[in-house]
């Protein structure tokens, strides 16, 4: 746990990186710090690991004052990653990681197995131990970093920009990675981040500062996406907020539209009264095995007499599940002409429908 | 003290001033010699090290022979020289120009070659010729390390001109070199003085010309380049 | 002033007197004397500019507004010439070594004092911000990341600075303090190469092979490097 209470920052020339700062980082969570550059979250995050001396406040880490503890020794119990990764260009991968270790007098057996043992954790082949960081790519090497920093398995841990420096595609990959990693390691991590899309993927709760170091508003993503605390924040956020809000919620949160269904076998005219029920001019087909057939518009059904399993029916490409995001429901929506997203189960068995009336009075 | 008012009697007496032997005489002599070695130098060097640069090829070949040359002694050169060719001018000239002629090459080819690209690029994209490129865009950016080869070549030349009188021949080494043999130590100390003074005076001065020639927006590499130049030349 | 037809005939008696063999032979003491001589008088300027820089050059990175002040002093000196500075020694040391050994000493600083300034401000800053965070100590941190790093470059200054004082130091001879400048001076007095010749050939290549060694030795701390480019 990190408690920072009314913590300052003023350098000697005077400018104030933050001010008065009260933030909580509870065990096991990930704290992104966001906000424009030059809006103290870094500092903010360097004070933690006394990188940066606060020059007002109380800041604790699980308990202790971090200014009455030596700065090497609170280092040593706090694992550190940024963007630049700093990997020690003349010592191998397995020495990198074993950094730490060798700081605070590990044998070298239980050395050489955390090394193993990180090296699969991370999912780095055992054959790159002896080699060079300059022989790795860019995303192997943020991965040692990850890995030197988890070393001595600290409790808490201190990400800067961690995947700034990679392409979109390993930056996506790696957060993927490193989502799962946390999931199963539990620790307690500040992670700082200028990319307001990667805090709301990767924080369990978001701290936005403004100029000056001013805490904005620090609360979960989905709170701070539907209730805004003020200006700053929704500007901060960006026109899309109600998009990336969609993207939080899972399609289970909202209850479906039994839609306009009808069986292969049912008549013309009893899918056009459905329809008519219903306000469209198609209906959905759904089977006896519960499966969704497609779609048809009501007048392409042919003549009264005959059957909607006649007709030519067409494919819903995309379907959602209970577990997607509403934005992916609002992407099918997107791609099909019924302008509505077809829901189904895990056995891909009909649900319902979403129209974009229900997303909107979601978020609204 | 003794020593000190010996020289200074003997930097001030009238009759050192005077005649072929006199220091105006000497200083000509030795600024006469190492100017002629240092415009040969200059004259070989020069299009040898830009056109290396320019065109990216040679230049290591260049640089392993010049870190080669700065293994062998110009005392030995300048003997050597001597004994094949006998008194005069002629061998020192030799010496000196082969002294002078590393630096030169290896700073303005690497001058030109630490140009960033995207200046040539521009450069070209505006539709120079080779040449226009070279003399238009390279060479006044890597003005401060051409200089600054060019500095430190004179400078050793200058040095190294002192060991002329070993062989005979005049300039302010004369006096050290006399001084010894006629166990005369104020003529010997004043030669020394006078020689590290002129030193002195070539650096300053050719530093002045370098900050005169070199682009005021270039003008903070002077001295890292000074520094640079002098690190990597041969010295006597 | 006829030489030109004689030419052909000189030019293989001037080979044939370039080397004679049997003086060589005859002088192996001489010659190993002179050599010994020089080897000291570069071993020892080297290791003590070395031991001066070293701590000097930490005080610049440390408080760098002494690095400017250094480089104008140590880049001042350097310009006299190495005879001018010998005989400005004289009145304070008389024809000892260390006449020879202080200038010598004094013209290393310049190149050592560059290069491990230069090295260890080479060092990249994540790097040493990595270390700083993960606990190191200074003087640890100094020891184990930044000097590893700094290596090759202070090891290129060590070589230009050998190097450069095995060619400084034949002009010792001149005063007095032997070495292999001496030979030069046997051949100039007595108009004869060989022990010239001798004299040339064994400083070039006592300094090719100082500079080998040390390169030798460069790669053998570093290899972390050698797979570079």
């Amino acid at each position: 746990m990190i408690v920072f209470e009314s913590v300052n920052k003023t350098f000697p020339d005077g400018t104030t990186a933050v001010a008065s700062l009260d933030l909580e980082v509870g065990e096991g969570e990930v704290a992104v710090l966001v906000g424009p550059s030059g809006c103290g979250k870094t500092t903010t995050l360097r004070m933690i690991n006394r990188m940066i001396e606060p020059t007002g406040g109380r800041l604790t880490v699980n308990g202790r004052d971090v200014m009455s503890v030596d700065p090497p020794e609170l280092r040593r119990g706090i694992g550190y990653v940024i963007q630049q990764i700093g990997l020690f260009p003349h010592r191998t991968i397995a020495e990198n990681i074993a950094t730490v270790p060798a700081l605070v007098g590990w044998d070298k057996r239980r050395t050489r197995e955390r090394v193993d043992e990180l090296m699969t954790t991370i999912g780095l082949d055992a054959g790159v131990a002896d080699r060079y960081p300059h022989q790795l790519s860019g995303g192997q090497r943020q991965r040692v970093g990850v890995a030197r920093a988890l070393a001595v398995d600290p409790p808490i841990m201190l990400m800067d920009e961690p995947f700034g420096a990679v392409d979109p595609i390993v930056r996506a990959r790696l957060q993927d990675e490193f989502l799962r990693l946390q999931s199963e390691v539990n620790k307690t991590i500040a992670f700082v981040t200028h990319d307001i899309d990667e805090a709301i993927k990767m924080g369990d709760r978001i701290a936005i500062f403004s100029q000056g170091g001013h805490l904005e508003q620090y609360d979960t993503p989905a709170n701070i996406l539907a209730e805004p605390a003020n200006e700053f924040v929704e500007s901060f956020l960006g026109g899309e907020r109600g998009l990336k809000r969609l993207a939080l919620i899972p399609v289970a949160e909202i209850e479906a539209d039994p839609g306009p269904v009808v069986a292969p076998d049912d008549s013309a005219e009893h899918a056009a009264r459905v329809a008519a029920e219903h306000g469209t001019d198609w209906v959905v087909v759904v089977g006896p095995d519960r499966r969704v057939r497609g779609w048809t518009f009501v007048d392409g059904v042919g003549d009264a007499r005959g059957t909607v399993g006649d007709a030519e029916l067409r494919p819903f490409a995309l379907q959602v599940a209970a577990g997607d995001s509403l934005r992916a429901a609002l992407n099918a929506m997107m791609a099909s002409r019924t302008g509505v997203a077809v829901r189904v189960d895990g056995d891909r068995r009909y649900e319902g429908i979403l129209t974009q009336e229900l997303l909107s009075r979601t978020i609204r | 003290m003794d020593i000190l008012s010996a020289l200074a009697g003997w930097l001030t007496d009238p009759a050192n001033w005077q005649g072929s032997d006199g220091i105006p005489n000497r200083i000509f002599e030795h600024v006469w010699y190492s100017l002629t070695a240092t415009a040969v130098a200059v004259a070989i060097a020069l299009p040898i090290g830009l056109a290396l640069g320019h065109t990216g090829r040679g230049g290591q070949l260049a640089i392993n022979v010049s870190n080669v040359g700065r293994a062998i002694p110009s005392f030995g050169i300048i003997i050597l020289a001597f004994i094949l060719a006998g008194i005069g001018f002629i061998p020192v000239l030799i010496a000196l120009v082969a002294l002078a002629i590393p630096p030169i090459i290896t700073n303005s080819y690497v001058g030109i070659r630490a140009v960033d690209p995207e200046i040539r690029e521009a450069a070209a994209g505006m539709g120079m010729t080779g040449a226009q490129i070279l003399r238009r865009a390279e060479l006044p950016v890597a003005m401060p390390l051409v200089m600054a080869g060019i500095r430190t070549s004179a400078v050793q030349v200058v040095a190294t001109a002192t060991l002329a009188a070993v062989i005979g021949l005049g300039g302010l080494g004369r006096y050290i070199i006399s001084g010894f043999s006629q166990q005369d130590t104020p003529q010997v100390l004043g030669g020394a003085i006078l020689v590290a003074l002129l030193s002195l005076a070539t650096e300053a001065g050719l530093g002045a010309v370098q900050r005169a020639v070199v682009s005021e927006g270039l003008a903070q590499r002077n001295a890292e380049a000074a520094v640079a130049a002098k690190v990597s030349a041969t010295t006597t | 002033m006829s030489v030109l037809p004689d030419l052909p005939a000189m030019a293989p008696v001037v080979a044939a007197e370039l080397v004679r063999w049997s003086w060589i032979g005859d002088h192996v003491d001489d010659i190993s004397r002179r050599f010994n001589e020089h080897l000291f008088l570069t071993l020892v300027p080297v290791a003590a500019g070395f031991a001066i820089a070293f701590p000097l050059s930490l005080a610049a990175v440390r408080w760098p507004r002494l690095y400017g002040p250094l480089l104008s002093v140590t880049g001042v000196i350097f310009t006299i010439p190495s005879l001018a500075l010998f005989v400005l020694m004289i009145p304070f040391t008389g024809l000892s070594r260390l006449t020879a050994i202080i200038p010598l000493t004094i013209y290393t600083l310049l190149i050592l004092v560059r290069n491990t300034v230069e090295g260890l401000r080479g060092v990249p800053r994540d790097v040493r911000e990595a270390a700083e965070a993960m606990g190191y100590r200074p003087a640890r941190r100094l020891f184990r990341v930044e000097l590893p790093l700094a290596l090759p470059v202070i090891m290129a200054g060590l070589r230009i600075a050998t190097v450069t004082t095995i060619g400084l130091v034949t002009i010792t001879a001149l005063i007095g303090r032997g070495g292999l400048g001496q030979l030069f001076i046997d051949g100039f007095t007595r108009r004869f190469s060989t022990p010239l010749v001798v004299g040339l050939v064994l400083s070039v290549a006592f300094a090719v092979t100082a500079d080998l060694l040390l390169l030798g030795v460069q790669r053998a701390l570093t290899p972390w490097a050698r797979e570079n480019r």
